[in-house]
């Protein structure tokens, strides 16, 4: 009997179960600060569409516990999602009373658990599905496609979120470009300190432990209290030195965000061009410099290419840390999706928080994805280093 | 030819290659043996400066080699090193182009090169030229190390334990393979080995090394007859003496008149596996036919067992 049944499957369908009956679907507010009322799935649709989804989702949870082929639970995991993306907009516009903008609607945790439980199921599919690095990629495109298209139709503009982001899409936008240029910016100046300093600190030993303790140190300071720390010197710098507070250098502001980010990313790539490095076969190097290569001609030919997949490990570290620490950033005036976080926590507003974390999740996610395909592209062909 | 001139490397107190002098000749192959950690290794990258000698000099067909940059000098000079150290990262082809892409020659050149190198070590180039080091059995990595190490054709060719890793029918094979190409080219090979038999087989000259020292440097019949110590007596192994004196000889060389039953031998057989056929047959006398298969006298278990008596 026990072998009919999924161990995973089990508990997305318990997980379904509980959201389904007894967990709220939307939650009802007559404005943005007041508490909301808890909507279950069947009070926030239409009746032929609350029982379709509860019908879809009762069927995908079925599929997910019993031991289904592998294609029957993609499918399952697809349908209930693109359901639940579908239907929570129209509970939006069904939950909200006609020609009331002061009138807010917002996924409660009802919804939020069966996205999760079906989005498990989705992962356990594609992870067993073992997909090779560019369908990853393709897959990723395809998924933030399809958010795209929701977005575009409108068919959530009546949800709490996008309600903030109504009045607020001009400056998402800045703050978005902001939080980007944080992250890849203060990523992009770590690899180019952290990649030389790497490859010096795997040349000279004497350098090596000292480098990598003081970036060690660095890492383990608290995000805020780095902000913080950075503040006098940068205040003191702009007040001093000529000319750099016109480069954009104050003790609040981008610079300090900037500088803090640059210091988190060195440790990583440093570290991982070091070990990297370290990594790469005796027998090769020395036979690349018995073929009569040059220092240089060894570095660029034979260790830097043995030593990118750890190398773009350090890399995927780096950029999904900073997304989401870029966020932090909004607390000294830096910008970025956290400005939202922050004035949301400031006024109570959930949605307005949501509205700058998601996107943060999104980022990371995506980031994290599309890295570690290219770093297995990358590694595909040393699968053995001979000995 | 190759003059090595009071050689010695120290590392710190320790002598790794005490005061070694030795000539190889051109288009020779010399074989240096010895324990491990005897310097065999030191000693052959001194050569190509991939260690720099702590006083000494070496000669390449009279110029020093420090007249040039150490990597210019190593471009000239083929390098197979132990445990063939093939680039995991690039396929057979760009491999073996390692030295000619250095040398800045043109791709349709490097091309043919690459094709014939192939060709030469029976790789097929349609099957193999795409294939990562990881993707080839072991035998063959050991072909695409020396294929590289011949791309740009070098004069002189180094080799660190180039068999080591092969099993004993795999060796023999490319045992014989190397000598075959080794003819064709007039290449002068260093081959550095622990195996005793493998030296006799290959080297036209065989030195041998202990505790960083050149003990004896001399031709293979004179290392087996007269060992310059005992420690080179024990490393040629008494038991073994007489059978690789056998190995070194051909059977055309041992033909005495008269006919002689059975299956013929070929004259250019080595004496050792004529001796191990009689043996194994019972039979006094085998037949020996030449190249041409025409029959050209006997081989006899008394006449094989007078050569392989000490030539005092
Ligand atoms: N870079 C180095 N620093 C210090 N000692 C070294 C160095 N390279 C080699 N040695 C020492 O020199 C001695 C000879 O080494 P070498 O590699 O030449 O021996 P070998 O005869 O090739 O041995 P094997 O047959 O095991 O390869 C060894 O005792 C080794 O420890
Ligand atoms: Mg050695």
């Amino acid at each position: 009997m026990g072998t009919r049944f999924d161990k995973l499957g089990a508990v997305i369908a318990a997980i379904a179960a509980y959201a389904c009956l007894f967990a709220p679907f939307a939650t009802f507010r007559a404005n943005r600060i007041v508490p909301g009322e808890a909507r279950s799935m069947l009070e926030s649709l239409p009746p032929a569409a609350g029982w379709a989804l509860m019908a879809i989702v009762t069927a995908a949870a079925l599929v997910a516990l019993l031991r289904t082929p592998l294609m029957l639970r993609l499918g399952a995991s697809l349908a209930a999602l693109v359901a639940l993306a579908v239907l929570i907009g129209v509970a939006g516009s069904f939950l909200t009373p006609q020609d009331n903008t002061y009138a807010r609607v917002s996924p409660a945790h009802g919804f939020w658990l069966l996205v999760f439980a079906f989005t498990l199921l989705l992962a356990d599919v594609l992870t067993r599905l073992a997909l090779s690095p560019w369908a990853r990629m393709l897959t990723l495109a395809g998924a933030a496609a399809c958010l795209g298209l929701l977005l575009a139709s409108g068919s959530w503009d009546s949800l709490s979120i996008l309600r903030e982001y109504a009045g607020r899409a001009d400056s998402f936008r800045a703050e978005g470009g902001k939080h980007l240029t944080l992250a890849l910016g203060s990523l992009a100046a770590a690899a180019i300190v952290g990649l030389p300093l790497g490859i010096l600190c795997h040349r000279v030993d004497a350098l090596r432990a000292g480098v990598l303790n003081v970036l060690n140190v660095i890492q383990t300071i608290p995000s805020i209290a780095l902000f913080g720390l950075l503040i006098a010197p940068l205040g003191w710098i702009a007040a001093h030195v000529p000319g750099a507070a016109a480069l954009g250098i104050r003790g609040i502001g981008t610079a300090p965000a900037f500088l803090a980010l640059f210091l988190y990313s060195l440790l990583p790539v440093v570290a991982n061009t070091v070990v990297g490095l370290a990594g790469v076969p005796r027998a090769a190097n020395d036979a690349a410099r018995g073929m009569g290569m040059t220092g240089r001609q060894r570095l660029l030919r034979v260790e830097l290419p043995l030593a990118l997949p750890v190398i773009l490990t350090g890399i995927r570290i780096v950029l999904v840390q900073n997304i989401g620490l870029a966020t932090i950033a909004a607390l000294i005036g830096g910008g970025g999706f956290g400005v939202f976080v922050f004035q949301g926590i400031g006024q109570m507003a959930m949605d307005l928080v949501l509205l700058g974390a998601l996107p943060t999740v999104a980022l990371a996610f995506a980031a994290a994805i599309v890295l570690d395909a290219v770093v297995e592209l990358t590694s595909i062909r040393k699968s053995e280093v001979p000995s | 030819m190759i003059e090595i001139e009071g050689i010695t490397k120290r590392y710190g107190e320790s002598t790794v290659v005490d005061d070694v002098s030795m000539v190889i000749e051109p288009r020779s192959i010399t074989v240096i043996v010895g324990t491990s950690g005897s310097g065999k290794t030191t000693l052959l990258r001194m050569i190509n400066r991939l260690v720099e000698p702590t006083s000494g000099a070496i000669r390449l067909d009279g110029a020093d080699n420090r007249s040039l940059p150490g990597y210019e000098l190593r471009r000239s000079i083929g390098y197979v090193i132990q445990g063939h150290g093939l680039f995991p990262h690039r396929t057979v082809a760009e491999n073996i182009a390692t030295v000619p892409l250095l040398l800045g020659w043109d791709d349709e050149r490097i091309r043919a090169r690459v094709e014939e190198l192939m060709s030469l070590f029976q790789l097929d180039p349609g099957e193999f030229s795409g294939r990562y080091p990881h993707e080839l059995s072991g035998g063959q990595q050991q072909r695409v190390g020396v294929a590289r190490a011949l791309a740009a054709g070098p004069n002189v060719l180094l080799m660190d334990e180039p068999f080591g890793a092969l099993d004993p029918i795999i060796r023999n094979k490319a045992q014989e393979d190397l000598l075959a190409i080794q003819k064709r080219l007039g290449t002068t090979i260093v081959l550095v080995t622990h195996d005793m038999e493998e030296a006799v087989h290959m080297g036209d000259r065989i030195a041998v090394m202990d505790g960083g020292r050149l003990l004896q440097y001399d031709t293979p019949d004179r290392i087996l007859a007269h060992p310059a110590s005992t420690f080179v007596d024990t490393l040629v192994g008494a038991s073994e003496k007489p059978f690789r004196l056998l190995s070194l000889g051909r059977v055309g060389d041992a033909v005495e008149e008269g006919p002689a039953e059975g299956e013929p031998i070929a004259a250019d057989a080595s004496q050792r596996d004529a001796l191990a056929e009689l043996l194994w047959s019972g039979r006094p006398a085998l037949p020996v036919r030449n190249a041409n298969g025409r029959l050209i006298g006997k081989v006899t278990v008394d006449g094989l067992v007078r050569r392989a008596a000490c030539p005092a």
